[in-house]
């Protein structure tokens, strides 16, 4: 394993910032993995330390196949990681709407610039994040329409599910994005907890990188052959919306199967205590996305359902 | 005449309302025309605050002159605007992204939907911003080269010093800007300023060309002055843009809106620790700087100033 510095952002009286990138084996530029963009993306730091764990003991044992090359980037937001604050820490801007970046702009293009400089050319790229929108979601691969999407590639990571997005005009700045048009096969990777840890889920995302490596014959690694993927279109996803504003009681949640006419949550009166609305299965189905917190607001999405799906 | 144009429930015990001002002519006409100011789509953008008070002032000061109808939205993110947060707090959205909604939507895209909704069918639109905390900007109006053609004589009407024909964020996809210029209402965006502060003075000056807006429009029927001759850039004439490329403690050497030579130094960045320059910053040519840092931390790549190239 080498460490190097990708990028440093100075700083008047913090550390330095320094992006650090871990290279294991030699030859090919084989896959490339990159954590966390924003600072409350915990969990996803957490994956990309256990997978430099199991990629260092792999490698010393001799079983990263000739002439593949492994490039995993922890973290590019330690600044906003290590003040809880989830956007780039002084001006608020999303480190991963500036892909592929400009090294003569604003500092955070400055750092995608570079970034980008570095991870492109990979044959496999794969990103842990987050969704805009907090909550929890049944861990999933996510990949977006470009054209040039591989749906069964996806597949190879034995994840439970594989979905696929259209690409909207802010997705153009997304590292998902910039990889697919440079060439290089990217996976988004979304794990159910974004700033908690879980550690079941944390282990399913290490095996599904480690699997996936396998596959494509960058690794050598025993290991359970997981999911064959059920595959869904984001806007097939049926959002289901509170009426009402109120503390928020999930009763269903991601991956549990539901009836049409069954109760998922309830929204209760933050004073008196009392039910104030039911959510209602429209369906019946998987749910793929929940709201997980304690406050709703009215219209909200509570939940995104897989229609007539069974486990 | 004050009308609510959304209401969102909250969890615990409040309602967020949008409301704004319609001013109506004293003998109203269904054919009447219809002007709408809005202002505070972002949080920390206050500027606005001040013009939305001056002229329902004057107007109401003077209603007889009043030929049409004005509605003034003052505050369409009033969450973010009591928070000062520039989104739209706890969904951390920009509302300026969130055009033209969704009537279905979260409460920030069903606010937009209904914004939009209240707003379409009028005559014209103004949407007013003040520039981020970090720069200040001279009062300038912002358009697509798409719409040069068809709004560039309101733009002349504004009073700005400045007219910038760029693809700016405030008026990108997604935008109320580009929202409403879809729809057909003709929009024009002004951003002035810095965040969080109001310049009175550049308050007063965007009154005044609202007025000669209105009295062009036809809403309005009193003496307005001669706006302002701007200086226009569209994409042939260059914008030059001056970041840092050290990290430290910036303190300008120009005043905003000045002209600059070639060589001359725009401000230097500096080590308040060790009491080094960590970067002295120069004019790589003539011209009028119409942007300059306000916030004075930088990182390398912050933005210290925008050039307009010409005679200094």
């Amino acid at each position: 394993m080498f460490q190097e510095v990708i990028h440093t952002v100075k700083s008047p009286y913090r550390d330095d910032m320094h992006i650090l990138g871990y290279r294991f084996g030699r030859g090919d530029k084989a896959a490339c993995i990159v954590g966390p963009t924003r600072g409350n993306e915990i969990q996803q730091l957490y994956i990309c330390s256990q997978l430099i764990k199991e990629l260092s003991r792999i490698e010393k044992t001799g079983a990263i196949l000739n002439n593949n090359e492994i490039l995993v980037i922890p973290t590019l937001n330690q600044f906003s990681i290590n003040i809880e604050k989830r956007f780039w820490a002084m001006d608020k801007t999303d480190i991963n709407r500036m892909f592929p970046g400009d090294m003569t702009g604003e500092t955070t293009e400055r750092i995608a610039a570079d970034v980008f400089e570095a991870v492109k050319g990979f044959s496999y790229g794969i990103q842990f994040i987050s969704f805009h929108t907090p909550g929890e979601f049944i861990p999933h691969v996510r990949m977006m329409e470009t054209g040039r999407q591989s749906v069964s590639l996806a597949n190879l990571f034995g994840l439970p599910y594989v979905l696929t997005k259209k690409a909207h005009p802010f997705d153009q700045g997304t590292l998902n994005y910039n990889w697919q048009i440079n060439g290089t096969n990217a996976f988004s990777i979304y794990s159910p907890e974004t700033a908690t840890i879980d550690e079941k889920s944390a282990r399913q995302a290490v095996s599904a990188v480690l699997r996936f490596l396998t596959r494509m014959g960058i690794i050598k690694y025993n290991c359970h052959s997981g999911y064959i993927a059920s595959i869904v279109e984001e806007d097939a996803l049926m959002s289901i919306r509170t009426d009402v504003s109120g503390i928020y009681r999930p009763l269903k949640h991601p991956g549990d199967e539901v009836k049409f006419g069954e109760i998922l949550a309830e929204v209760v009166d933050p004073i008196e205590g009392e039910v104030i609305s039911q959510i209602i299965a429209p369906s019946d189905g998987i749910i793929f996305f929940s709201h997980s917190k304690p406050l709703v607001i009215q219209n909200c999405i509570v939940y995104k359902l897989i229609r007539r799906l069974h486990e | 005449m004050i009308k609510t144009v959304v209401s969102v429930g909250l969890p615990v015990l409040e309602t967020m309302h949008i409301k704004k001002n319609r001013l109506m002519p004293k003998s109203p006409d269904h054919s009447d025309k219809r002007f709408c100011v809005i202002t505070g789509i972002h949080g920390d953008e206050l500027e606005g605050q001040y013009i939305c008070y001056e002229l329902i002032r004057r107007i109401e000061e003077n209603i007889d002159l009043l030929a049409g109808i004005v509605d003034v939205y003052p505050c369409v993110n009033p969450l973010g605007m009591e928070s000062i947060s520039r989104r739209v707090p706890t969904f951390d959205l920009d509302m300026n992204r969130s055009f033209p909604g969704n009537l279905e939507g979260d409460m920030s895209e069903h606010a937009a939907a209904k914004i939009v909704e209240d707003i379409a069918g009028a005559n014209f639109c103004l949407d007013l911003h003040a520039s981020n905390i970090f720069l200040r900007e001279i009062p300038q109006v912002r358009l697509l080269k798409e719409h040069q053609e068809s709004l560039m004589k309101y733009a002349m009407l504004l009073n700005t010093d400045f007219i910038w024909v760029h693809s700016s964020p405030t008026i990108q996809p997604a935008s109320l800007y580009h929202s409403l210029n879809a729809i057909g209402v003709p929009t024009l965006a002004v951003e002035m300023g810095v965040g969080m502060r109001i310049t009175k003075q550049f308050g007063d000056q965007m009154v005044e060309g609202i007025f000669s807006l209105m009295k062009e429009l036809g809403i309005w029927k009193g003496e307005v002055m001669e706006p302002k001759k701007p200086i226009i850039s569209t994409t042939k004439e260059r914008v030059t843009l001056l970041h840092a490329e050290a990290s430290g403690i910036f303190l300008p050497s120009v005043e905003h809106w000045e002209g600059i030579k070639k060589g001359d130094e725009v401000g230097k960045i500096v080590d308040s620790l060790t009491g080094e320059t960590r970067q002295t910053i120069t004019a790589p040519n003539d011209g009028m700087v119409f942007t300059l840092r306000e916030y004075p931390v930088v990182y390398g790549g912050s933005l210290i100033a925008r050039i307009l190239e010409g005679e200094a």
